[in-house]
């Protein structure tokens, strides 16, 4: 069977989901019953010759009452959807469970930066992990973001975690998501931010989390001690956010 | 005689700098015909690119990067700004308020005229935004900051100058047409014409222009202050300088939402003026329509941060704004419902504009229920910035702005241009129009669920969320099938100004002022200012030879009303 939307891999997606099931079963309903209703009234009272029009201003109150006595279903319908949507975006962005990680997010032109806490479980130390296009998360954990930009707009967009979030200069905005299926997943950027916006994407990989552990503690160890540190893994652990590959010359605008 | 070659000078020149409502009319129709096809192009172009990326669009290479940016941006800002309201507003506006409420022009003639060449110095101003070094604005039509803001984010200085400088001055345009169009309809409006007497698409013309009088100020002090931004270094949207770039999407749809409303209002009055027409029956609930355009315009003020839903605003907006987004559909379902049930026990005649209104219809229903999903702020954390999105606002605006356009042009050709469109071709466009739309913006719906994100040149990318090669393609040829539909069009509209059976005054039978005066009508109108005596849809009335009864008609032995 065709999927209509890519699977699921966080604990609210099922919630996001049934809402678009609920909400398109809704609307389907009436788009049917509409169409129906249409086709029928065209078809039926076509022009035929004996069958002269009727005089119907629908100001009486049994014919406004056709019209508006659907039209306070629609208006349940509505408030149901209402209803139905509020409860999922209160869980979603109003509610905060406990965090098992926090993770720093920045969206630049035009990469994801993502600091990851070391093997101590805090950021802003030294053994933090700094990935470009690159997020590793545990299953079945809580992860607390902050999502900042240092240039434009950008959207953080992960559909099979159905999580979208605006990154906003001067902002930090925070949100969490729980992953539910190990696998990698395509980090998107769904807000326009220039030239290369259509190419700005980085990957979610979801680990077991004892693999997730060790993933940290590889990344964060120290270069070997010897002299010539293997370039590779020097970039992996010091990539900092303050030394993008393609940053543009705007410094100078945004201090004017 | 020189003093005849002096009339024709004057002749040509006040043909150009016309006052008269109807020449401005079809200045702003020819217009926005010609950006429609811009317009149009553009979109193929970018359809052409999506379903063979990396590959070269025939004469212009690898449409990618900012040039593919440039070429998104221009459609959207081409096909809201330079065709539907132009055309809508307008044309139709203009053509039809004075003529339908029985008045020589517009109030102010000469500001009708300001108005229209303010536009065309707006479009000027666009189009030579493609001639520029850097070519014209790539920073999408809601020119969101700071890529807005700062030149070295967009990579462009003056196409988003003049791109800012186009769009401010065709606000002004439409504000100078807004004004006259509501004084005009509540101040001139022929003796005996009660305000229940209007035409519904006068009605909905003046609901649009007061819409867009409330609105159009926040856009266009935002406008300004991001010029400012960008040429004297203030810092309105600057984090940096103390600014925040949430404010300027707060402003721009402040105005961007009620202009949704400014587009589908007059496009419904167009329906609304035809289905009576050929069904020959009045319309149905004609207060009810007027009622629920009313609190549909008042809602659309309070709509706007449904835009806004994953923008990083306050959790605990979603919920208001969800629910006024959503309760909408109750007020337009009233309209689409009493447009319904006009058809019940009609005689429906199925002539080219009646088809284009039942379309519009038909297609409306569904930009109107996947508005719901997007309405609920939930679900469109997923659909938001994917191209859900995209096929649900074309499936909302192309039927008032095409489908409605096109069920008036050929329902009122004939009062502008005196002959009849042919009707076969104008069948031959319309099934070619019904078919290729859906054929280019259903497969977008399956595109936006699987996540494909809007704006971005390469979707092939993205195929680990669901291979959309085939659905691709299917919406290039689409377009290509929706362009190539208005072939049948431009030759019906230009070969029957020449070639078109003489219309007559009131070829379709029907009752508004405008069918009293000639075809087309002279300077001035109408020989003598009727009076009004009934509402305008008095069809089929019992007791009566004829099926139609105008408006100006008195009956038997009564008073004129401006005698009583």
């Amino acid at each position: 069977m065709f999927d209509w939307l890519p699977r699921a891999a966080s604990t609210y997606a099922h919630d996001i989901d049934g809402l678009i099931w609920l909400i398109t079963a809704i609307v389907g309903v009436w788009f049917i019953l509409a169409e129906a209703v249409l086709v029928f009234l065209i078809v039926r009272y076509r022009r035929r010759p004996g069958h002269p029009a009727a005089y119907v201003t629908g100001d009486r109150r049994r014919q406004v009452a056709w019209i508006l006595v659907p039209c306070v279903a629609i208006l349940a319908c509505d408030l149901i959807i209402d209803g139905a949507s509020a409860h999922v975006w209160e869980k979603m962005k109003q509610t905060q469970p406990k965090p098992e990680l926090e993770i720093r997010i920045e969206g630049r032109q035009w990469a994801w930066i993502f600091v990851h806490p070391g093997p101590d479980g805090r950021l802003d130390t030294p053994d933090d992990v700094v990935k470009m296009n690159e997020i590793h998360v545990p299953v079945n954990a809580v992860v607390r973001f902050a999502l900042r930009s240092s240039d434009t707009l950008h959207s953080l967009w992960i559909p099979e975690l159905r999580l979208k979030q605006d990154a906003v200069p001067g902002r930090t905005i925070y949100g969490w998501f729980e992953a539910t299926r190990t696998g990698s997943y395509g980090v998107l950027c769904a807000e326009l931010c220039g030239a290369a916006h259509g190419m700005m994407r980085g990957t979610l990989t979801v680990d077991e989390p004892d693999v997730y552990r060790g993933w940290v503690a590889a990344e964060a160890s120290p270069p070997p001690a010897a002299g010539a540190a293997s370039p590779a893994t020097t970039s992996a652990a010091s990539t900092s956010p303050a030394a993008p590959a393609s940053t543009p010359a705007t410094k100078g605008a945004i201090a004017r | 005689m020189s003093h005849d070659g002096h009339a024709e000078a004057a002749g040509l020149w006040s043909r150009i700098f016309s006052t008269d409502h109807k020449v401005i009319a079809k200045q702003y129709l020819f217009t926005g015909i010609a950006m429609a096809f811009l317009g149009g192009i553009l979109a193929q172009i970018m359809r052409l690119q999506l379903s063979n990326p990396g590959h070269p669009v025939p004469g212009l290479g690898v449409v990618q990067g900012i040039k593919y940016n440039a070429t998104v941006t221009m459609h959207g800002t081409v096909m809201i700004f330079w065709v539907a309201m132009p055309l809508l507003l307008g044309a139709f506006g203009n053509f039809l308020i004075p003529l339908m409420v029985g008045t020589r022009d517009m109030a102010f003639p000469r500001l009708n005229m300001l108005s229209y060449w303010t536009f065309f110095l707006s479009t000027v101003v666009l189009v030579s935004s493609f001639l520029v070094p850097g070519g014209p604005s790539p920073v999408g039509w809601t020119a969101y900051p700071p890529l807005s803001a700062i030149p070295a984010y967009s990579g462009n200085t003056w196409g988003v100058h003049l791109w800012i400088l186009a769009v401010a001055l065709e606000l002004v345009a439409f504000l100078m047409g807004g004004i006259n169009y509501i004084t005009t309809a509540i101040n001139l409006r022929a003796p005996g014409m009660r305000m229940r007497d209007l035409p519904l698409v006068v009605w909905m013309q003046i609901a649009a222009s007061i819409i867009f009088l409330f609105s159009v100020g926040p856009l266009v002090a935002g406008a300004v202050m991001l010029l400012l931004d960008r040429t004297a270094g203030t810092g309105f949207y600057n984090p940096a300088a103390g600014g925040d770039p949430l404010l300027f999407q707060h402003l721009f749809w402040f105005f961007g939402h009620p202009e949704v409303y400014v587009l589908l209002l007059p496009g419904l009055g167009i329906v609304a003026e035809i289905l009576p027409v050929f069904s020959r029956k009045p319309i149905f609930g004609y207060r009810m329509i007027v009622w629920s355009t009313v609190v549909t315009g008042l809602l659309s003020f309070v709509v706007w941060a449904h835009h806004q839903f994953v923008s990083g605003i306050d959790p605990r907006l979603a919920a208001p704004f969800s629910l006024t987004t959503i309760l909408i559909s109750v007020p337009v379902a009233v309209t689409l419902f009493c447009f319904m049930a006009t058809l019940y026990r009609g005689s429906i005649e199925f002539k080219t504009p009646m088809l284009f209104a039942l379309g519009m219809m038909a297609v409306f229903l569904i930009g109107g229920v996947t508005g719901i999903l997007n309405g609920s702020a939930a679900a469109d954390i997923y659909i938001h910035d994917t191209y859900f999105v995209v096929a649900h606002f074309h499936y909302a605006l192309i039927p008032p702005v095409f489908f409605s356009f096109f069920a008036g042009i050929y329902y009122w050709y004939p009062k502008m241009f005196g002959r009849m469109m042919n009707e076969t071709l104008g069948r031959l466009h319309f099934l070619g129009t019904f078919l290729f739309v859906n054929v280019t913006f259903l497969p977008m719906f399956v595109m936006g669920l699987r996540g494909y994100p809007r704006r971005v040149y390469d979707p092939s990318q993205f195929v680990a969320l669901g291979n959309m090669g085939g659905m691709q393609i299917l919406a290039t040829i689409g377009t290509a099938g929706l362009l190539f539909s208005q072939v049948p069009l431009l030759i019906n509209f230009f070969g029957s100004m020449k070639r078109g059976r003489v219309a007559g005054a009131n070829p379709w039978r029907a009752n508004t002022l405008e069918w009293l005066a000639p075809s087309p009508p002279q300077h001035g109108n109408f020989d003598e200012i009727p009076s009004v005596y009934r509402w305008p849809y008095e069809y089929s009335a019992p007791g009566r030879d004829n099926d139609w009864y105008p408006q100006h008609v008195a009956p038997e032995g009564a008073l004129s009303r401006k005698a009583g």
